[in-house]
């Protein structure tokens, strides 16, 4: 559904690329969480898949299409096929839930029957309903972040993109959200969440992919968050003025227990072309 | 739907830009008000030249009944005389300086005036008979009309021969340069109304960045984005060129029909319905200067 092969986007020649020759692939209908420090290129990456930005070099495919074959003209078909959640919610304050939701139909012109029909199934799928004619101020965050998620699924897109979705949320209402997500996902919408969220991603059990400066550094099925290994390559960097440090080493045993093998093939290239990069630094 | 949605997005832009959306209506108005003025002097300057203007320098007026001219003792010219006179043109001596002469008789002189005089109530007072025949002469050099005027003015049945082009030519120039300065005002004002119609789709863009962040994200077509941001432009111009066209319609109406006109009964002024044909123009003018401005900007402030 999302693949990457060897993609590199530079923002800035002088700075380190955000995203370093990625190569990674996500299949129909899966559930990937994203995750990786503040700067590791998440945002980068769901930028990509939306044609919000162009590839520095590289092929990114989204549902079989190249995305630099898109034309700016059809670049909005594409995102049709996308749904996409963010931290702060975006709903539109002076409009209802029914209105927020009903907003991505009529921008592009669903009938007014359809959107009817529609609307209220959504509302009922996210767990709103009887909320329709409230306005997003008079909802809780989790609430709000539920109109969010209807709104990006109303037009039934095959992908999901969620930005930190519970960011902004506590622990309690971050599971619910979860539940709403995982639902979509059963329904086959491919879901691919970015977050720091260690608790949900260690409940949710889903394959995890982890970046860190632009580098996939682990790529695992059924996973637990673990960044503590990279948080102490960090620190390590950071004490050793020499800039000489050892590559960091993959999720131990101790630490988290890999449930099923790791996907051995895509972590020892992803691990090969890190080392390369950091050979390349010192 | 998508029609309904569309328009909803404009009123919604229009009520919360209030301000600046007068703001552009009045520059509009006030720009193309000039560029129309402009336009309105050289309609005017059409009409005052009549049918013969353009075709012929000189005209030889004959005498008709109430002439008092001292060539028209004998009263009204006859044909003899016409004859005469037509022979005279004809003759090497003066032939030489003339391309060509046209006959007017009363009738056809009735009918042009009727024709230049038609907003004017002068035109229902007067006769064919009250009219002069003229011969209308082209020269082959303006310069020479002293000698026309010589040659003919002691002619029995000859009132007058008038340099119709010396006499107009000097209002003529100073109506140009009129409509100069309304143009070149105009200019300065248009330039304004681009920056302001510019602003203003700036401000509305960026005043409604969610909902077009939003459209963006669920992948709502280009044209659904932008129309509304370069519709209210549109409408505002189209609202300023309205109000300037009625503004010329109404000077036409009340100060050169009823106030001029009665001042000054033996000059033709343009009509007020005549002004309306310099609305479609400006309309036009302004739909285009508000295009513009909002393509150019959109391009900038609101990517798609």
């Amino acid at each position: 559904m999302i693949r990457f092969e060897n993609v590199t986007k530079v923002y800035d020649q002088k700075a380190q690329p955000a995203l370093d020759s990625i190569n990674l692939e996500i299949d129909r209908g899966e559930f990937a969480f994203l995750v990786g420090a503040s700067g590791s290129g998440k945002s980068t990456f769901l930028r990509l898949v939306l044609k919000e930005d162009r590839a520095s070099s590289g092929a990114v495919y989204v549902a079989g299409q190249n995305v630099a074959n898109i034309s700016s003209w059809r670049v909005p078909r594409l995102r049709r096929g996308i749904g996409v959640v963010f931290q702060d919610f975006r709903l539109l304050p002076q409009k209802t839930v029914f209105a927020n939701v009903a907003f991505a139909m009529q921008v592009i012109g669903k009938s007014r029957s359809v959107i009817r029909d529609t609307v209220p199934e959504v509302l009922k799928t996210v767990g709103l309903e009887g909320k329709e004619n409230r306005l997003p101020h008079e909802l809780s965050g989790g609430e709000q972040q539920r109109v969010a998620i209807a709104r990006a699924v109303v037009n039934k897109p095959g992908i999901l993109l969620a930005d930190e979705p519970t960011g902004n949320l506590d622990p309690t209402t971050s599971m619910g959200i979860m539940g709403v997500l995982d639902k979509i996902n059963q329904n086959g919408t491919t879901v691919v969440m970015a977050t720091h969220d260690d608790d949900i991603v260690n409940e949710m059990r889903k394959r995890v992919v982890e970046l860190q400066n632009g580098v996939v550094i682990r790529d695992e099925a059924r996973a637990l968050y673990t960044s503590m290994i990279p948080v102490v390559g960090q620190s390590r960097r950071l004490r050793d003025a020499s800039g000489r440090d050892e590559p960091p080493t993959v999720a131990p045993p101790a630490v988290a227990p890999p449930v099923v093998p790791p996907r051995a093939d895509r972590r020892a290239g992803s691990r090969a072309e890190l080392r390369t990069a950091e050979e390349g630094q010192a | 739907m998508r029609l309904a949605f569309i328009l909803g997005e404009i009123g919604s832009g229009l009520r919360r830009n209030l301000s600046m959306v007068i703001s552009v209506i009045l520059v509009t108005f006030v720009s193309l008000t000039f560029v129309g003025a402009a336009g309105m002097l050289q309609l005017q300057i059409n009409q005052m030249k009549g049918y013969w203007y353009d075709k012929v320098q000189v005209a030889i007026f004959l005498c008709s009944d109430g002439s008092t001219a001292p060539g028209c003792a004998t009263g009204p010219a006859t044909p003899e005389q016409e004859q005469n006179l037509r022979t005279l043109l004809q003759s090497p001596a003066v032939a030489q300086y003339v391309n060509d002469f046209q006959y007017e008789s009363k009738d056809d002189a009735y009918k042009h005036f009727k024709e230049q005089f038609s907003n004017s109530p002068i035109v229902d007072s007067v006769t064919p008979d009250q009219l002069p025949a003229s011969f209308r002469i082209n020269m082959k050099d303006p310069q020479k009309y002293e000698i026309i005027s010589e040659t003919f003015s002691s002619q029995a049945g000859v009132e007058t021969v008038i340099d119709q082009r010396q006499l107009l030519e000097k209002l003529f120039s100073a109506m140009n340069a009129a409509s100069l300065v309304a143009v070149s005002i105009a200019g300065v004002m248009i330039i304004c109304a681009i920056l302001l119609i510019a602003t203003t789709i700036r401000l509305s863009a960026f005043s409604r960045r969610r909902e077009t962040g939003i459209m963006r994200l669920v992948g709502a077509s280009k044209m659904v984005i932008q129309l509304p941001f370069i519709l209210e432009g549109v409408i505002a111009a189209v609202i300023g060129a309205a109000l300037a066209s009625g503004t010329l319609w109404a000077v036409a109406h009340f100060f050169l029909g009823d106030v001029m006109a009665k001042q000054y009964p033996d000059t033709a002024f343009i009509s007020p319905g005549q002004t309306l044909i310099l609305a479609p123009a400006l309309i036009g003018l302004g739909v285009v200067l508000a295009g513009i401005s909002s393509l150019l900007t959109l391009r900038r402030y609101l990517r798609v």
